[in-house]
């Protein structure tokens, strides 16, 4: 496929890497020299220098042809004229990103139906939905919904001392009785799609899949006790802070958001009266403190700097704070803070990049079975995708056991009729099913890839 | 440094050339001549040295950076020549190595400077095996190799952009690897169209297809005594043309096949080449004139050579030593010159010229008015100051080491002033005659070993444009501190 990505920023250079590896045709616009350079000694892209809302620049990067166009430069309206330019210049689809609250609200479905958008995305409330989601979740999960959350996989580190280490997995799952199944280990950087003779150690990063009512069960069994946060400490007045704290308090939790800007704060306090804005420097531990830091059910850094936030999080950590999340922009950073031992990061870029691949992979995917959901999971190294299974194919109708899946697949469910099944051997996959399949070291198009 | 990658893409290349070897064997094959066993042998030990160092230096880590690809790139074209030189020893043919590899990076870098007295003699296979490393050197070695080699990371552009000839390179599609099998197709087809127009005309199969590639690479090595100077008219107006042809930024024929003929159109390169070639032709044909009496064969005779020196080719169809001396002077610095940038040709390239120009322009205007701002356009875009820097740099490193080479091959006994300096400028800027001892009618037979090494090193600088070789011959490259 023939993608351009306008604005090479952050999100944009995430979206380059994402898709040159997946092998399209990339054109990376912007408007910065500089950054241009620095892209072509690093990704196999062509650039093209300029304004991306620019008729001629766009058809310098050959509009005409292209199948896909994301807009993400640093302001929505530039990213808009983007996309409806490149629309009716010939691109076949477009995606924006649109951040803007005052675009999110009921205008924004008016706005894309008008500008013939095929997606919009807003990186930060993607963000403040997923964090809202981890706030209620065991402190150290993650938590990917499939099937409208008739399926969940969470991803968890194994702590010393867990019951889960030193079983086969065999054994585990009927000690256990709950109906669950490990799908993917992660363990020194490696990706194994473990077996029932597989023996969990201290230290490894599963994912697990189960029927979302099974979950509180298991987590009582793996030694983790779970409090809904009542008092939730936020740093930094951002956008994705602003989306969460009107979450939360919708769902009445207590918010407190700490920023150093005085105007930050007062907009905030403005737009959602329930929220406590502070108004100071919240990396002065002092500052915490005097807050109530060591009294908050969980601390959520969200300031624009890697460094700040992680170093944060480190003290809410040291002062007992049950839930630390801490937002990081930065892979390098984010792979340091976990070597350092913190339990939640957020990385925006990836939930962006999650949102769009999966649009892209269903655009390049053959009818029969499209992918309806897509993330990455462990550090980008393997792929949770869902199918819907529309006809009878090759795959249905045959008991797993008998199917010759490749290497490094794993079935992970199946939902037939609101029924959540996590497939055993004897299971088969039928036409209606939606189907959740594990995938590492390769990218799958549609259902039918898994057979070799 | 990722020395393991740096070794593994020169297994690699090394191996290609095994395979291209095969080439001038089949030829040796159809002709039974002598050339058979040595390609023979010269294909073993390339597959036996590629093989060995593909696979002792396959490393999981393919992350490279400027530096490796600068290094790759000369150990690459020293490697190739090295390795090319073998056939023509082992054969006889040119007995000493210096010779052969003089001859071989003459052939690569598509210069076209030979020390062989008498072609003629030469067997088939040696002389295809010639004129097929100016095809191969002229587009670049490394581009083929990315273009036909599966499993090369992104980060191969440092070893392209180190190669590929100009002051900037731009990618033609968003993949590396296409945009290299693109310029590769656009050659072969260029070439393929000169073989069968001077099939046409009547030359032999064997001269069309060596002449075809010789011009192709712009490299100008000959198969008779007189270069082009016997073949008929109809085929010297062919070669000529194409030799322009191939002297023009391959960019602008992907773009005219695309039909994208805007850019084409207000291309100022393009046009700057193409206003210098006429206007020399015009001068050269008046000055010239009394001599062949007839305005035909002057016109032929000046826009061939002025073709020839221009795209640095080195065909001949006169000696141009004959010559009055304005016409002299202005094909002498018509070898500065050389094509343009993204072509097969050598020299200082006309881009390069004309940011030159515009820069001083605008440094003449700040002395006058210190606080005036000026900006530097070309092909109707601002020229970033780092680029006109490098240019600036480019053009003193060039000048330098210029004097550099005449001045060791001034140590040459014997050879007189206008030789020596039109020699250097001839290799420096891959051209292949210079004038007087080594012009169009003699060769550089004459000189002795030591200075064929220097010659054939500054022959590598102009091919590769200076930096790759300079920075990997600097020992800060290679100690570690």
């Amino acid at each position: 496929m023939k993608i351009i990505v306008v604005g090479c920023g952050k999100i944009g250079e995430a979206l380059l890497h994402t898709f040159v590896r997946e092998g399209h045709d990339v054109v990376a616009m912007d408007n910065q020299d500089s950054v241009i350079q620095n892209l072509t000694n690093k990704y196999d892209v062509m650039c093209v220098c300029g304004n991306g809302a620019d008729c001629e620049t766009l058809e310098e990067a050959g509009v005409a042809e292209v199948d896909l166009l994301v807009a993400v430069t640093g302001s929505d309206e530039m990213n808009m004229l983007s996309c409806f330019l490149a629309r009716r210049m010939g691109a076949k689809h477009t995606i924006a990103r649109i951040r803007n609250p005052e675009y999110n609200d009921r205008s924004l479905s008016f706005m894309r139906q008008q500008l013939h958008l095929s997606m919009s995305i807003n990186p930060e409330l993607l963000a403040a939905q997923e964090l809202y989601h981890m706030l209620k979740l065991p402190p150290g999960v993650k938590v990917e919904f499939f099937s409208r959350r008739m399926f969940e996989m969470i991803e968890s580190k194994l702590k010393p001392g867990s019951p889960f280490c030193g079983i086969p997995l065999a054994e585990l799952r009927n000690r256990h009785k709950a109906n669950f199944l490990i799908c993917v280990v992660q363990r020194n950087s490696q990706i194994i799609i473990p077996r029932g003779d597989f023996v969990l150690e201290p230290g490894d990063k599963i994912g697990l899949t189960a029927k979302p009512s099974e979950m509180n069960k298991l987590f009582k069994s793996m030694g983790i006790t779970n409090r809904t946060a009542r008092d939730v400490m936020l740093l930094g007045g951002s956008k994705t802070a602003f989306y969460l704290a009107k979450m939360l308090t919708s769902a009445g939790t207590n918010v407190k958001i700490i920023d150093t800007d005085r105007h930050v704060c007062r907009d905030l306090c403005d737009a959602i009266p329930a929220v406590s804005a502070i108004h100071g420097d919240g990396t002065h531990q002092e500052l915490l403190l005097e807050e109530g830091l060591g009294d908050q059910d969980a601390f959520v850094a969200l300031t624009g700097m890697d460094e700040e936030n992680i170093l944060v999080s480190f003290f809410a950590t040291s002062q007992k704070v049950p839930k630390v999340i801490a937002k990081v922009n930065r892979e390098e950073m984010a792979q340091l803070a976990d070597q350092l031992g913190l339990d939640s990061i957020i990385r925006t870029k990836e939930i962006v990049n999650n949102v769009v691949l999966r649009y892209a992979r269903a655009l390049d995917s053959s009818k029969g079975s499209s992918i309806e959901t897509l993330y990455q999971v462990m550090d980008g190294k393997a792929e949770a995708l869902e199918f819907v299974v529309q006809q009878q194919s090759r795959v249905t109708g045959t008991a797993l056991r008998d199917l010759a899946i490749k290497p490094n697949i794993l079935i992970a469910g199946i939902v037939r009729e609101r029924k959540t099944i996590i497939p055993s051997g004897e299971d088969m996959i039928l036409p209606g099913d939606r189907v959740v399949v594990i995938a590492a070291d390769q990218r799958l198009n549609a259902l039918g890839d898994i057979l070799k | 440094m990722n020395r393991k990658m740096v070794f593994y893409l020169l297994g690699r290349l090394i191996l290609l050339e095994g395979a291209l070897l095969v080439a001038p064997l089949l030829v040796s094959l159809v002709y039974h001549d002598l050339g058979t066993v040595p390609f023979l042998i010269t294909i073993g030990i390339c597959l036996g040295l590629g093989g060995a160092l593909s696979l002792f230096c396959h490393t999981g880590d393919q992350v490279i950076f400027a530096k490796e690809g600068f290094i790759v790139t000369s150990l690459a074209w020293l490697a190739v020549s090295a390795l090319g030189a073998l056939p023509f020893v082992i054969a006889g043919e040119i007995p000493s190595y210096v010779d052969a590899f003089f001859e071989t990076v003459s052939g690569f870098t598509t210069t076209g400077a030979s020390i062989l007295t008498d072609v003629e003699a030469m067997c088939h296979s040696m002389l295809f095996w010639r004129s097929f490393t100016h095809w191969m050197g002229g587009m670049g070695v490394l581009v083929l190799m990315v273009a036909i080699v599966p499993n090369l990371s992104g980060r191969t552009i440092h070893v392209l952009r180190a190669e590929m000839p100009g002051p900037t390179m731009g990618k033609l599609v968003p993949k590396l690897r296409d945009t290299a099998r693109i310029l590769y197709l656009l050659y072969m087809a260029l070439t393929a169209l000169e073989f069968v127009l001077l099939l046409l005309g009547g030359m032999p199969l064997f001269d069309s297809a060596v002449h075809a590639l010789g011009t192709a690479g712009t490299g100008g090595f000959g198969i008779r005594g007189d270069s082009i100077g016997s073949y008929s008219a109809y085929e010297q107006w062919v070669i000529a043309v194409f030799m322009m042809l191939f002297g023009v930024n391959f960019n602008l024929y992907y773009l005219l096949l695309i039909r994208r003929f805007k850019p084409v159109f207000r291309s100022e390169e393009f046009w700057t080449y193409v206003c210098v070639v006429l206007a020399a032709t015009g001068v050269i044909t008046v000055n010239i004139l009394p001599l062949y009496g007839n305005v035909a064969e002057a016109t032929r005779h000046a826009f061939f050579q002025v073709n020839t020196v221009v795209s640095t080719t080195g065909f001949s169809t006169a000696d141009f030593n004959l010559w009055p001396e304005l016409s002299k002077a202005i094909l002498v610095l018509l070898m500065f010159m050389g094509g343009c940038a993204g072509s097969t040709a050598g020299g200082l390239k006309v881009s390069r010229l004309v940011l030159l120009y515009k820069t001083t322009k605008r440094e003449l205007r700040h002395l006058l008015h210190p606080r005036s701002v000026g900006v530097v356009r070309f092909e109707g875009k601002r020229v970033d100051n780092s680029v006109l820097v490098s240019v600036s740099t480019y053009f003193a490193l060039y000048m330098g080491l210029f004097a550099l080479f005449f001045f060791i091959t001034s140590f040459q006994p014997g050879y007189d002033f206008t030789s020596n300096f039109t020699a250097v400028a001839s290799c420096f800027n891959n051209i292949g005659p210079g004038l007087n001892l080594v012009g169009p009618a003699a060769n550089f037979a004459g000189y002795t070993p030591l200075i064929k090494v220097v010659l054939s090193i500054a022959m590598l600088f102009g091919r590769l444009e200076i930096y790759p070789l300079l920075l990997s011959f600097s020992p800060s490259t290679w100690i570690k501190k």
